[in-house]
């Protein structure tokens, strides 16, 4: 019979819980580090993205102003605060040319966020821009380049209801080739995931936005760059 | 304290050449499928994957050798994990600051290259057991024979199913697009058919020089029998 090998010896407790600690402080102190460097520059990322996407929905504004919606309230802020977030576009006279909205719901794979131009005069709404959005290319990403849905934004029917308290009409999509309303979008054909995301969302932020808009349109009418 | 077994051999060429062809990750170990198979339907996507998995990889690989004489066994896949999970929370941090709309495109994969088997079986297998030298290039080699393969499959699903490359029109409007190639379906699809081919051009080459020797073998005894 051959003699069975000696178990091998465990290091103790202590060596094991002090290497881990100080490979989980190495590990932090290395996050801290890129985190405090990336910071700014990820904050600079997202508002060089917001601005490009506030003057492609609202191409004929040449200034605009941020306001904030706390407490179904809406106030004017400087850039650098945080919350929900409106963007209002004025012209070279300073006279209030339409909103810059956020939007967003489930599509086919994440999350689909728009940022969409609504123009509180006529109640239309007239484009958007595609924040985020992971859908499958040739098939969601349709909703940026497929020019018949694109042609539902001309001027898509979102007015207030005479109450102020939601949309005259509910934003729906439906079924390719059936659109009656003006208040309906017309989904792309094998793209009705992403299609119907879009309906959703831009109804929920309208029903939410859009009244909000009308209460306060003199606000947004008159206001002026903050000091 | 873990004593890793010596198993060390001059630093060669082949320490960096194995990994992108002979035994590529993909082709070769079928390591780290999943974003392989979800992310490669377009170039950008697996170029992007590509590069942050390759620093993962490399940086990770480099910190266990360089630890591998410190780590006690018992703890060592543990601490293999906090050092793979820290450098993926650098990738995310360093991607969002480059580019927003990688970022957005790559979604949830970034955060899961922590789960590549790819990364943490290098760790253990290779970077635990050889210098820091050695294992920095061989993680080199292993990080871009990975990246190759994700393009090979990402210019093969964009060019037939959307018929562009890098975003570029290649085909005319007359191509119809093979959507199903930028489908999940599709990377199963264009995986096996690269591994065919693969295996096929492998296995001719052995079968050539299996001929070469058996020929020679035959040669060497008539010569013995006429002699």
């Amino acid at each position: 019979m051959s003699e069975t090998p000696p178990a091998p010896s465990l290091p103790s407790s202590s060596s094991l819980i002090i290497t881990l600690a100080i490979v989980a402080m190495l590990s932090g102190l290395l996050v801290v580090l890129v985190y405090e460097f990336t910071t700014p520059i990820i904050a600079e990322n997202q508002r060089q993205a917001t601005e490009r996407a506030i003057f492609n929905v609202l191409p004929q504004a040449k200034t605009r102003l941020t306001f904030l919606v706390k407490d179904d309230v809406l106030t004017q802020v400087t850039d650098d605060q945080h919350g929900e977030l409106l963007f209002a576009g004025y012209d070279q006279n300073g006279k209030l040319i339409g909103l810059a909205l956020p939007a967003a719901a489930q599509g086919y794979q994440d999350t689909v966020r728009l940022l969409y131009a609504y123009n509180p005069f006529n109640g239309c709404i007239t484009g958007y821009d595609v924040l985020k959005s992971t859908e499958t290319p040739g098939f969601g990403t349709q909703i940026t380049t497929d020019a018949e849905f694109l042609a539902n934004f001309n001027c898509l029917d979102a007015k207030v209801n005479d109450d102020a308290t939601g949309l005259m009409n509910v934003i729906k999509t439906v079924r390719n080739g059936t659109k009656q309303d003006a208040w309906q979008i017309d989904a792309i054909s094998g793209s009705t995931i992403t299609s119907n995301a879009v309906g959703r969302m831009l109804n929920q932020s309208g029903q939410k936005y859009h009244p909000l808009i009308a209460r306060h349109l003199n606000l947004l009418n008159n206001a002026s760059p903050l000091e | 304290m873990a004593n890793p077994k010596n198993t060390e051999t001059p630093l060669s060429v082949q320490d960096f050449t194995a990994g992108l062809w002979k035994e590529n990750p993909v082709f070769v170990m079928m390591l780290g499928l999943c974003p392989v198979l979800a992310v490669t339907n377009t170039v950008e996507n697996s170029l992007g994957m590509g590069i942050a998995t390759l620093f993962v990889l490399v940086c990770s690989n480099a910190l266990v050798s360089a630890l591998r004489h410190l780590i006690p066994k018992p703890v060592r896949i543990t601490t293999y994990i906090v050092i793979i999970a820290t450098f993926v929370t650098l990738v995310d941090y360093i991607i969002q600051a480059i580019s927003l709309d990688l970022y957005n495109k790559l979604g949830a994969f970034i955060q899961l290259i922590v789960v590549n088997c790819l990364i943490l079986g290098r760790a253990e297998a290779y970077a635990s057991r050889n210098g820091f030298g050695k294992s920095v290039i061989s993680a080199t080699g292993m990080g871009l024979g990975f990246t190759l393969a994700l393009v090979m499959l990402g210019a093969v699903r964009e060019l037939l199913g959307a018929g562009q490359l890098l975003g570029y029109q290649v085909f005319s409007s007359n191509f119809e697009p093979w959507v199903v190639m930028i489908l999940p379906p599709g990377g199963f699809i264009v995986l096996g058919c690269w591994l065919l081919l693969i295996n096929y051009i492998e296995q001719r080459k052995t079968g050539k020089l299996l001929d070469e020797e058996s020929a020679s073998q035959c040669s060497v005894p008539q010569n013995q029998v006429s002699s």
